[in-house]
């Protein structure tokens, strides 16, 4: 009985998630500016004065990953922002009252998300080429898992906190104080194990870190540990697998938050 | 079909429903009539669900309506004051949500969306975005889309607020068109006198307390007969008049006198032949349901200022707490 409920419901609410998308399409321009905007001014801003990172890796090639992780968490967290937009446009009512799950709502509400961060990172997959991002189908074939607990985590984050806020305009403000620390301070710019000791410790609480990290592995392979561009713990290089059980682990909380704080509401 | 018992609510300190008790029939039109904020919305609220009861038991279509909440949504269809609809979807895709949400078989499906679609008016709108539709036409699609999964009971929270009489007079076909044909129960909200008087029991309910329960007819009855209203030069001696002469408390007014009578149309012949004043004016008009709200509440059913404890009740109307 209550499976069923769950179930149907989060298809539902995924289903119309996706139809929402594709009718909108600036949605869908709105999540790719931030990484856009990023991937520009810092690639143009600092290739020339950094040049290669380690050899056979330059600048934009170790930022883009990072940059494919940005775009998963700009897409997920729009799940939260979606709603508090249901909320403030009364479709949450319909939603709230139909012989669906609560459980099976947030499932459906991150399972779009994560839907829409794979159609998002395929688009930003096309700039590739371009940028001299070597681009084959076992990266693409890897990329997806890594999506998929990325942006079930943030989509997670979107919804707790949507959970709580009660006005669209705290919503905003409370995400500007949180995703500009989680991007900045997440080793996407530069290596967490080349900066200050303050930041250093910083970014590698931050578990989006271990997303990016993952997300370079993926894409650079071996390089990334050989080049000392990963992430170090106690002299330790975190491997593809533990940076997915990181991302893993935070993911189940996140989401197992956002069912409890989506619940716990009248 | 619906049964409440001493069914409570409070928000902190502030008891916003008080226990209430009433049993709904099948196929009845049950209207509570209250002024914003006397509890109406927090009672619908609990009937369908959406928010947990401090006291008392209510059930619906043999569910109750806190163990069996997935039964009882199932039972009824919902038309909430503030719209509920994805605008940025089409009519007939806001349907389909729906049919999907509440696992209503394909074929089904598609032919009741087409009656209901038909029976509002929007079979030809139905590809259109919601958002280019006037507010009677989603209002229309609200009651259409209520309707879809064949529930046993509508609740209906102050259905035609906003809307032109016009719309609302063609909502209220649709929906008595609907009693008729499928026995289904309105459990109905409104501040509006005039749309109450579709319903066949009235609650009125204020401050938390149902204070009158009964058939329009029998609540006006009840008032105790027609109001007379009439005009003369000299207000003070009439009044004294009436009062020897009729045994009737008259009521001064500015520029004329009113009073209760049972009978009016026999009673006026009569008194305008044997008044000794000449009369300059004379009215007679029967009892409303805001007389009715008058003498049971002593007060008028009022649009007041939002107090601090309105706004917390149309809060809880416009979404979940939390």
């Amino acid at each position: 009985m209550l499976r069923s409920e769950t179930l149907r419901g989060s298809w539902v609410v995924a289903y119309r998630e996706i139809l929402r998308f594709v009718t909108e399409r600036s949605r869908i321009v709105g999540s790719l500016m931030m990484p856009l905007l990023l991937l520009i001014v810092f690639g143009a801003g600092f290739t020339n004065v950094i040049g290669g990172m380690a050899p056979g890796v330059d600048y934009i090639q170790f930022m883009y990953p990072g940059i494919i992780a940005i775009t998963v968490l700009t897409t997920s967290l729009f799940a939260g922002i979606s709603v508090v937009w249901d909320r403030e446009y009364g479709f949450l009512r319909e939603i709230l009252v139909a012989p669906i799950s609560r459980t099976g709502i947030v499932l459906g509400k991150a399972f779009g998300a994560t839907l829409q961060a794979t159609l998002q990172v395929g688009l930003m997959l096309v700039l590739a080429p371009l940028l001299g991002v070597t681009l084959d189908l076992s990266i693409i074939l890897g990329l997806i898992p890594m999506i998929v607990i990325l942006s079930l985590g943030l989509a997670g984050l979107g919804i707790m906190m949507a959970s709580f806020m009660r006005s669209q305009q705290g919503f905003q403000t409370l995400m500007q104080v949180i995703i500009f620390p989680l991007i900045f301070l997440a080793g996407v710019f530069f290596p967490v194990n080349q900066v200050p000791v303050w930041m250093e410790v910083v970014s590698k609480v931050n578990p989006l870190t271990y997303g990016v990290d993952a997300v370079r592995q993926v894409f650079l392979g071996a390089q990334v540990g050989a080049a000392s561009l990963g992430v170090t713990i106690g002299g330790h290089t975190m491997t593809l697998l533990q940076d997915v059980l990181v991302v893993g682990a935070m993911s189940a909380l996140l989401l197992g938050g956002a069912i409890w704080a989506f619940n716990r509401q009248e | 079909m619906v049964q409440v018992e001493a069914l409570a609510r409070s928000f902190g300190k502030i008891e916003a429903v008080k226990g209430v008790t009433f049993a709904i029939d099948q196929g009845e039109i049950f209207g509570f009539l209250g002024p914003n904020g006397a509890g109406k919305t927090t009672t619908i609220n609990m009937l369908c669900t959406l928010l947990k009861p401090s006291a008392g038991r209510a059930t619906l279509n043999g569910f109750d309506v806190q163990r069996d909440r997935s039964d009882v949504r199932r039972s009824i269809g919902l038309v909430f004051q503030q719209p509920t609809l994805d605008e940025y979807l089409t009519a007939e895709q806001n349907l389909r949500f729906h049919a999907y949400a509440y696992a209503i078989p394909r074929e089904l499906r598609d032919r009741r969306a087409r009656e209901l679609l038909e029976m509002v008016d929007l079979w030809d709108r139905r590809k259109t975005p919601v958002r280019n539709y006037s507010g009677g036409m989603k209002r229309r699609l609200e009651i259409a889309r209520g309707l879809l999964h064949h529930p046993r009971v509508l609740f209906l929270d102050e259905p035609t607020l906003g809307l032109d009489p016009q719309t609302r007079r063609s909502i209220w076909t649709y929906l008595l068109d609907l009693r008729r044909r499928e026995q289904l129960t309105i459990f109905l909200t409104t501040h509006y006198m005039d749309e109450a008087e579709n319903a066949d029991r009235i609650a009125v309910i204020d401050h938390g307390e149902i204070q009158a329960l009964d058939t329009p007819a029998g609540l006006k009855a009840a008032v105790g007969g027609d109001l007379v209203t009439v005009g003369t030069a000299d207000l003070d001696a009439a009044v004294i008049e009436i009062a020897e002469r009729f045994d009737l408390e008259a009521t001064r007014h500015d520029e004329s006198l009113t009073f209760q009578v049972r009978n009016g149309e026999s009673f006026l012949p009569e008194f305008v032949r044997s008044f000794s004043q000449p009369i300059t004016s004379i009215g007679l008009r029967r009892p409303t349901l805001d007389d009715v709200f008058l003498d049971v509440t002593g007060h008028e059913i009022r649009d007041e200022e939002v107090g601090e404890y309105d706004q917390m009740i149309r809060s809880m109307g416009r979404g979940p707490r939390h």
